[in-house]
């Protein structure tokens, strides 16, 4: 039966205990987070399939998207998301060293895949071809554009993780830490699958 | 230097404003003066504005709460006073432009901070204890949300004085909330302050759903969790969903306006059915976010007051989860008229229809909760008998509404504003303040004067049905909404009814102020120590009230679905007994990022609604320092040493033997 | 309500067949709480009292059962209807249908009459017992074309073709109005309908086309589309050809009801899943 919370005696209750918790409980949000995340994108998925068609007499997907230059872009992320495996397995082994490294190294490729994102926009803003222009071009420009934000939010953690970890080590705080930013970096990377396939392998077809 | 905004913004021809301005300036000053006077600052800040305790930060949600509830029914009441007079070519004492951001005013007050901030509220103070958890997952998070909150309740009233609110319904449809049809900054401060609370309730609703999974006392199986937390976590999960979706969508309303995209523009390929769909699909699972912890309420207080266990628990909890899934594919219901084809609306017809069923039963299993009960006409069964009538009413009228070929009559009339102020009121409204009375002396150690609680019940009830029957009439002679002034001089008498059941409801008001005044005064009348006023059936009652911040001393173990219940009906009876021994107790600490980060993100929402463009700046940067703080700051938890626990414990232990 | 039309007849009595048949449960429902609370109160301590009873399979079957059952009617109801009183769906009727193109402005209707080249401001005629198809669109923001005593309304939507059929079955005259609120001048975006003999329809007809005003796309269309609140009933002996399609193909173009961005170009339409059909 229940028991008065006063009376109770569980003896080895807590602390360690819930401390211990404390990591995967931050995780487990975290990912609930995601998930929310995931139907923002899903919206925005949904806007630019309504709206891919939208071109107001403007340009159309297949005169604009650049296949090969977008190909270099996703395996810059993609080979991203296997060197931020490398930092986590890094992690599991205990080895700060190698952690660094490969955050680095990460840091490295997914700033080289905003910098080849931002020359697309900037190329197409200058061609006519800018978010203003058409309801195709909004869609497109915002849900290519969110997923840079994350990126770029992504580097700025990779940044801070880089720095904290070099300062206070692998403990309780940076572990979880990193676990959750794994999380994130490779979600963008599902993400950005899917933008590769649906906006512009699709929409150069 | 300041963007858009100079002295011009701030209406001085307009008296109602002036007055209002200076009242709340009065009100205000007053209030400053007495925290000085008293010297409370600090107080104040350590102890609530700073704090992490979930108790706490559900008292201020619900008392901002019923301060909002104040202000959007003083927009009620001119709108209905407007009507009363405005008929046969009388322009009544509001000009559309004034009447236009009071309606708008009104629905986004009642929805975002009033029944959102009460839901909340009521979800932080019951649900840790309810599940016997000593705080919430993410202590500092919940903070922050109330706080993001709190700014976009602050910019929709900065609208008041500062430049103007929108003008465009309380969902700002497109295109007419676009730049082109709205060029002022009442959209923008639309925009900007369901943004920033909306982000404040979707950390809420992924906090609340880690805590209700992760942090269950030993034995609280999910089929043993009181229903209270069972549609507290159907709420979050509709939170997560369906939040986003209004995140995305006010997010391309805002880069139409400020980027000059086309999302929902009339030309150049924009959808403005597109923003219908998207805010309908938020907006759909929101109204089941309302009501579905306020079914919550009902249950616990129908329960307890009633002696006996709920009817069908099992039944309740997969009605509740059905009715979570179904509210998602409902929302075409809200606009038949756009001109889908017969199968698509009555597909989503049917689909609403069906939603009436899980709710049916629920309505059904009350019922059989009070047959073969003893039933204590406390003020929250009040509510809640007043509920099952007016929310069944209501729930007919919304079936009605549902048939395609009758909304095709309906929709846009005073039909469609009863409707829903009849579930709203009659459920949501009566749920909150049933909650209200049933765990304030849980939050505060006193209970609330049933004397003015039933007046205010009565005043509420009565009200309700002389404001909103009158429309429901008025409809069938094609009165619509949003109607600023009317020819028709034989609508007049009954707007004029519908004027009057507002004062009543006015009065229900005056009645809850009154009743927190006067139990506040008789508060040692009306103490109650042993933490268990109502006789109840849940965890909650086992803490002391109000809880020790830890909540528990020891956290307990369940078994049952009503485990504080049926501890009593031991042998013996259950009693309160000091332990012998005390432990440490691993608690989070207060923090100031929360209120400091949410102050720059109003900086960065009153910036951009004005477009001064280096205060954007300088919010945007406040926001990632605060952040940083937060994430380099170490010193975020403690320990209530054995010690304390064992005094606040044996400090509570001497009063109760004292009142014995 | 005191409906004029077929349509207006018909959905009177599907609400009032619909309301009845929830009455089935509501006032049982409504009968039961107040009887249980009476009887269950806590000083009749002669009721039985049941403190541990919480499930009956009886019970929970009447509970989801009687809800199901005038679920599953309201249901079939509900799917015959939506198609008998699909708005979109032609009226059948011995009369030819006539079409006439709803526009709505800021804030006042301009009625296009294709067939007669002429337009009108404010005041719609139609002939009685015959059906009416309104072909209906927007000039600025969302508006809802309504005639309440003749029956549905729809949707006006920039570049959108909704359209609607009405039949007024009672001469008289009726007042129409837009229900969707769309800014300032809402309140007073009223319109009169006048419901005439064939003989009266070819008068009014007449009269429309002694006005010396005509109403051309785009010229005439850009001066009598600015704002006005109130506007009093303007007769057009001219319209150009097709304005109503030029309207909506204006929007299309990514041109719109301002003349300020883009192109002429030939522009894809876009198409919303379950919502109004889009031009064409």
């Amino acid at each position: 039966m229940a028991t008065d919370t006063i009376k109770q005696h569980d003896a080895h209750a807590h602390d360690g205990h819930e401390h211990h918790d404390a990591g995967a409980m931050k995780v487990f949000g975290f990912w609930i987070y995601l998930m929310s995340d995931l139907v923002i994108f899903g919206t925005l998925f949904a806007t630019f399939g309504v709206l891919s068609t939208a071109t107001a007499g403007g340009p159309t997907s297949q005169e604009i998207f650049e296949l090969p230059f977008v190909l270099v872009e996703t395996f810059l992320l993609l080979i991203s998301s296997f060197t931020f495996g490398l930092a986590v397995l890094a992690q599991n082994a205990g080895d700060r060293g190698a952690v660094l490294k490969w955050l680095a190294v990460t840091f490295l490729l997914g700033a080289g895949f905003v910098s080849m994102e931002i020359y697309e926009f900037h190329h197409l803003i200058a061609e006519g071809a800018g978010p203003d222009r058409s309801a195709f071009l909004s869609a497109f420009f915002t849900l290519v554009g969110t997923h840079g934000l994350h990126v770029t939010f992504g580097l700025i953690w990779i940044a801070i993780m880089f720095f904290q970890i070099s300062k206070r080590g692998l403990d309780s705080v940076t572990k979880p830490r990193m676990l959750c930013l794994s999380l994130f970096w490779h979600f963008l990377d599902i993400v950005w699958i899917c933008v590769f396939s649906f906006v512009y392998l699709l929409g150069a077809m | 230097m300041f963007g858009k905004l100079s002295l011009d913004s701030i209406p001085f021809h307009e008296p109602i404003i002036m007055v209002t301005a200076a009242a709340i300036g009065i009100i205000g000053a007053l209030v400053v003066g007495l925290i000085t006077y008293y010297r409370k600052w600090g107080y104040l800040w350590t102890e609530w504005v700073t704090s992490i305790d979930h108790k706490k930060i559900g008292v201020m949600y619900f008392l901002v709460a019923l301060v909002m509830l104040i202000r959007g029914f003083a927009d009620a009441i001119m709108m209905r006073t407007q009507q009363a007079i405005a008929a046969g070519g009388s322009e009544g004492f509001l000009p559309p432009h004034h009447y236009d951001q009071i309606f708008t005013a009104h629905g986004v007050i009642m929805i975002f901070f009033v029944a959102m901030p009460m839901v909340i509220g009521l979800m932080n103070l019951v649900v840790p204890l309810q599940i016997g958890a000593r705080d919430v997952a993410f202590p500092f998070m919940n903070n922050l949300s109330f706080w993001l909150f709190a700014v976009g309740m602050i910019l929709v009233n900065v609208s008041l004085v500062v430049g103007e609110f929108a003008k465009t319904g309380w969902l700002a449809y497109a295109p007419l909330s676009e730049l082109q049809y709205s060029p002022d900054v009442g959209v923008d401060y639309w925009i900007w302050a369901l943004q920033l609370s909306g982000i404040g309730t979707t950390l809420t609703g992924i906090n609340f759903f880690v805590t209700i999974l992760k942090m269950r006392t030993k034995g609280m199986t999910l089929f043993r969790m009181p229903i209270f937390t069972w549609t507290a976590l159907c709420t979050n999960v509709l939170i997560i969903l369906s939040f986003p979706i209004l995140t995305v969508t006010v997010a391309l309303l805002t880069l139409d306006r400020y980027l000059g995209m086309h999302f929902f523009t009339n030309d150049m390929g924009g959808s403005q059915m597109m923003y219908v769909n998207l805010i309908w699909a938020w907006g759909h699972p929101e109204v089941y976010i309302l009501i579905l912890p306020a079914f919550g309420v009902f249950s616990e207080v129908i329960a307890t007051f009633t002696k006996k266990r709920l009817f069908g628990y099992k039944t309740m909890v997969w009605a509740t989860a059905a009715i979570t899934v179904l509210s998602f594919i409902v929302w075409l219901h809200h606009f038949f008229t756009m001109g889908a084809g017969a199968n698509v609306n009555a597909f989503f017809g049917i689909m609403t229809m069906i939603i009436a069923i899980p709710t049916g039963v629920k309505i059904f299993n009350w019922l059989f909760t009070m047959y073969r009960g003893r039933i204590q006409f406390t003020t929250p069964v009040l509510w809640t008998i007043g509920f099952i009538i007016t929310f069944t009413l209501g729930g007919m009228t919304g079936v009605m509404l549902a048939v395609p070929g009758a909304n095709f009559v309906l929709h846009n009339s005073l039909f469609v504003i009863a409707h829903f102020h009849n579930v709203i009121i009659g459920g949501v409204v009566f749920g909150m303040m049933a909650g209200l009375t049933y765990w304030f002396p849980k939050a505060f150690g006193f209970t609330l004067s049933e004397k003015w609680g039933k007046r205010s019940f009565w005043c509420w009830l009565i009200g309700f049905y002389v404001a909103f029957m009158p429309l429901y009439a008025l409809s069938f002679f094609g009165a619509m909404r949003r109607m600023q002034s009317y020819e028709q001089t034989e609508w007049q008498p009954l707007m004029i009814v519908a004027w009057v059941g507002a004062v009543i409801i006015a009065m229900g008001i005056a009645c809850i102020v009154i009743q927190i005044v006067v139990s506040i005064r008789d508060r040692e009348k009306n103490r109650d120590l042993t933490g268990d006023p109502w006789d109840g059936r849940t965890l909650e009652w086992a803490a002391a009230s109000p809880p020790a911040k830890y909540n528990f001393a020891y956290l307990p173990s369940v078994e049952s679905i009503d485990p504080f219940w049926e501890m009593k009906q031991q042998p013996g009876g259950f009693k309160r007994e000091l332990a012998t021994e005390f432990e440490d107790i691993h608690m989070p600490k207060n923090t100031a990022e929360g209120p400091i980060l949410s102050l720059f993100a109003l900086f960065f929402g009153f910036a951009l609604i004005w477009h001064i463009w280096w205060l954007v700046g300088l919010g945007a940067i406040g926001m990632f320092v605060t952040f940083m703080f937060r994430i380099f700051n170490d010193d975020t938890d403690y320990h209530v040493s054995a010690a304390e626990v064992e005094q606040t414990e044996r400090e509570y232990h001497k009063r109760l033997e004292m009142q014995a | 309500m005191d409906p004029t039309g077929e349509v207006g007849q018909g959905l009177k009595s599907l609400i009032i067949t619909s309301f009845g048949l929830m009455l089935i449960v509501v006032i049982p429902v409504i009968v039961m709480t107040i009887l249980f609370a009476w009887k269950y109160r806590g000083t009749n301590l002669a009721a039985k009292y049941t403190p541990n009873w919480e499930h009956s399979n009886i019970i929970e079957i009447f509970v989801w059962a009687i809800p199901c059952v005038i679920i599953f009617f309201l249901a079939i109801l509900t799917w015959q209807t939506s198609h008998s009183y699909d708005p979109h769906k032609p009226i059948a009727s011995e009369e030819e249908t006539m079409t006439i193109d709803a526009i709505s402005l800021d804030w006042k209707w301009l009625f296009v009459y294709p067939d007669e080249g002429i337009a009108t401001i404010n005041e719609v005629a139609i002939p009685v017992d015959t059906p009416v198809h309104f072909r209906v669109t927007s000039g600025t923001v969302m508006n809802s074309f309504m005639i309440p005593t003749l029956g549905s309304q729809i949707y006006a939507m920039a570049g959108m073709n909704n359209d609607v059929y009405l039949e007024g079955n009672e001469i008289g005259n009726f007042r129409g109005r837009s229900t969707h609120y769309s800014g300032e001048g809402f309140s007073e975006m009223l319109f009169d309908t006048h419901v005439t003999s064939d003989e009266d329809f070819r008068a009014w007809v007449n009269k429309v086309k002694q006005s010396p005003k005509s109403m051309r796309f785009p010229e005439d269309y850009n001066q009598i589309a600015k704002p006005s609140i109130a506007n009093p009933v303007e007769y057009f002996s001219q319209v150009s050809p097709d304005f109503y399609g030029d309207l909506i193909k204006s929007y299309k173009a990514g041109h719109g009801g301002t003349d300020s961005h883009g192109e002429h170009n030939e522009a894809r339409e876009s198409s919303m899943p379950m919502s109004a059909q889009a031009a064409e």
